[in-house]
């Protein structure tokens, strides 16, 4: 049962076995600002009760031994890594890949893991992001998954993170040189909705052929007056394809382009890898009289105070209460720790 | 015969993941030198081609072997250790040798209009692998990199094919880097 890719098997290896498969679906959504790194004690106690082994308060995820580093055998991991090198040699064209079936619904992220699989390396800090949150469902379960398959740190700090795993969402905190932004794609195609035909879209990238999207853009500001597309605004990579940033806000689209990590994209039910290199050109689509403007809700966070940070709005009560406070919860926490407090308080709520 | 088995990872997964990582760096910073190791392929081959050969090859992956690349020894270990088979270079997906060796690298795969992964990876056994040289521009570099390359006016005509074209990764003992067809290729 031990092996080379456990370093923090610190628990008995007959509870590991027992383990397996069977984890309960992850745990209530922990409040914001919680940190990660201790809060993985509880999964699985259910089931090792009586067994005596690493007790209440046990702070490491127990490492499972049963299957290959990082999950994925190592065929897949092949197939998917030749993916990923033909994905960063033409930015931001579709590879096609042998999906595998995670254990995990599609939707979850199953293109994103699969990524992330085929790029740990023990030596990574992992950090995972569900809508700029460390702490819902998704970004716990997939951060523990890998803490158990992969046997990696994870943290919630962005500037400590090696490769961050994202669900919608890119961190306020710019990224560096080496760092990797997985991001979780449901629908690579961004003309699907459009055209709803593989061979036509197909046929469409091949010609370069993207007046398709600029009518749609069109037809947004005839109806609204403005671009009215708010999410998965489609950008033009270094000059050539058109390509879907993964349902983040527009307002993260500045991002997208200059960034000096490696951006990568798994969508796991298509079956398809995109990439984007460090420094690529990405241009949002838009028109000479109505140009791109990344936009986000009018106000300034209530715990924190930033007014430029991507803001969610959070109900507080059922008479129209709400506050509006940061969606990336470690830029949040860090600006509150660091001091910095909204108008309104982190009182907010009662 | 015992060569033949010898030489592969000791920890496939492990290995195989720090060389892949080191690759990813490579191919989306063109130019960028990485060092990898943890293999022993037979002569004539660097360290470098025998890891890129284990961490990216296996039996759905045609593989062409040019030149001195392509002896006994070195058929017999990839056949052991990763099960690649050797085909004609206009078939394969990756290909093996020295920049002469290769010539014409016109023959190799460059993709289809519409499926342009479907291209050749060249891996190129340099003796020299500096960051010096030829200026390289385009995605994946900030403002410009250099690196010596076997020849520039090749890499300018993969580059005009764009979105298709071959990307090669260059080796040199237990150094790598990657000109993906992206890159941009002058001389001075």
């Amino acid at each position: 049962m031990t092996g080379p890719s456990m370093p923090l098997a610190a628990v008995d290896p007959v509870a590991q076995g027992d383990h397996r498969l069977k984890e309960p679906p992850g745990p209530p959504p922990q409040q914001k600002g919680h940190r990660t790194q201790h809060d993985e004690a509880d999964g699985g106690e259910d089931q090792k009760a009586g067994e005596g082994v690493g007790g209440r308060g046990h702070s490491v995820t127990r490492v499972m031994s049963d299957y290959n580093f990082a999950y994925l055998d190592e065929q897949t991991k092949r197939m998917i890594r030749r993916a990923l090198l033909k994905a960063l040699a033409v930015p931001g064209y579709q590879v096609p890949f042998a999906s595998r079936e995670m254990p995990m619904p599609y939707g979850w992220g199953t293109g994103g893991v699969q990524v992330t699989a085929a790029c740990l390396v023990p030596e990574d800090r992992l950090k995972v992001i569900d809508q700029g949150a460390d702490d819902t469902t998704n970004a716990v379960s997939i951060r523990r998954f890998f803490e158990r398959t992969a046997g990696v740190a994870t943290t919630g700090h962005t500037e400590a993170a090696t490769l961050i795993q994202t669900r919608h969402r890119i961190p306020e905190t710019p990224l560096t040189e080496g760092q990797i932004l997985v991001y979780q794609v449901p629908i690579p195609e961004p003309l699907r909705f459009l055209e709803p035909r593989e061979t036509e879209t197909r046929k469409m990238h091949e010609l370069e052929e993207y007046g398709l999207m600029y009518v749609k853009l069109y037809e947004d500001i005839a109806r609204h007056g403005e671009i009215a597309t708010a999410y998965a605004y489609p950008v033009k990579v270094a000059g050539r394809y058109v390509m879907d940033p993964s349902p983040i806000p527009k307002f993260d689209n500045p991002k997208l382009g200059g960034c000096a990590a490696i951006q990568l994209f798994g969508a796991g039910r298509e079956a398809r890898i995109y990439a984007l290199p460090p420094w690529t050109e990405v241009v949002s689509l838009d028109f000479e009289d109505h140009p791109f403007v990344a936009s986000k809700a009018d106000h300034s966070c209530a715990l924190c105070g930033a007014g430029n940070s991507y803001l969610d709005e959070v109900i507080t009560d059922d008479r129209g209460s709400r506050m509006f406070v940061c969606s990336d919860t470690d830029f949040c926490a860090g600006r509150q720790a660091a001091g910095k407090a909204g108008s309104e308080g982190p009182k907010e709520g009662a | 015969m015992n060569t033949i088995m010898t030489g592969g990872f000791a920890e496939p997964a492990i290995q195989s993941a720090r060389t892949f990582r080191a690759l990813l760096e490579a191919m989306a910073r063109p130019g960028r030198i990485g060092t990898v190791g943890g293999a022993e392929p037979p002569a004539p081959l660097s360290v470098a081609a025998g890891v890129v050969l284990l961490v990216l090859t296996d039996p759905t992956t045609p593989l062409h072997l040019a030149g001195d690349a392509d002896c006994a020894a070195v058929r017999s270990w990839i056949a052991f250790h990763t099960g690649a088979p050797l085909v004609a270079a206009e078939e394969a997906q990756f290909a093996l040798g020295t920049w002469n060796a290769l010539q014409p690298v016109t023959r190799f795969l460059i993709g289809e209009p519409a499926w342009p992964d479907r291209s050749a990876t060249l891996i190129v056994e340099t003796d020299r692998l500096e960051p010096r040289g030829a200026r390289l521009t385009g995605p994946g570099i900030g403002t410009e990199a250099r690196l010596t390359l076997p020849e520039t006016a090749a890499f300018r005509l993969n580059r005009a094919q764009f979105p298709l074209g071959f990307d090669t990764i260059l080796t040199c003992g237990d150094r790598l880097a990657a000109l993906p067809r992206s890159t941009r290729v002058e001389d001075n």
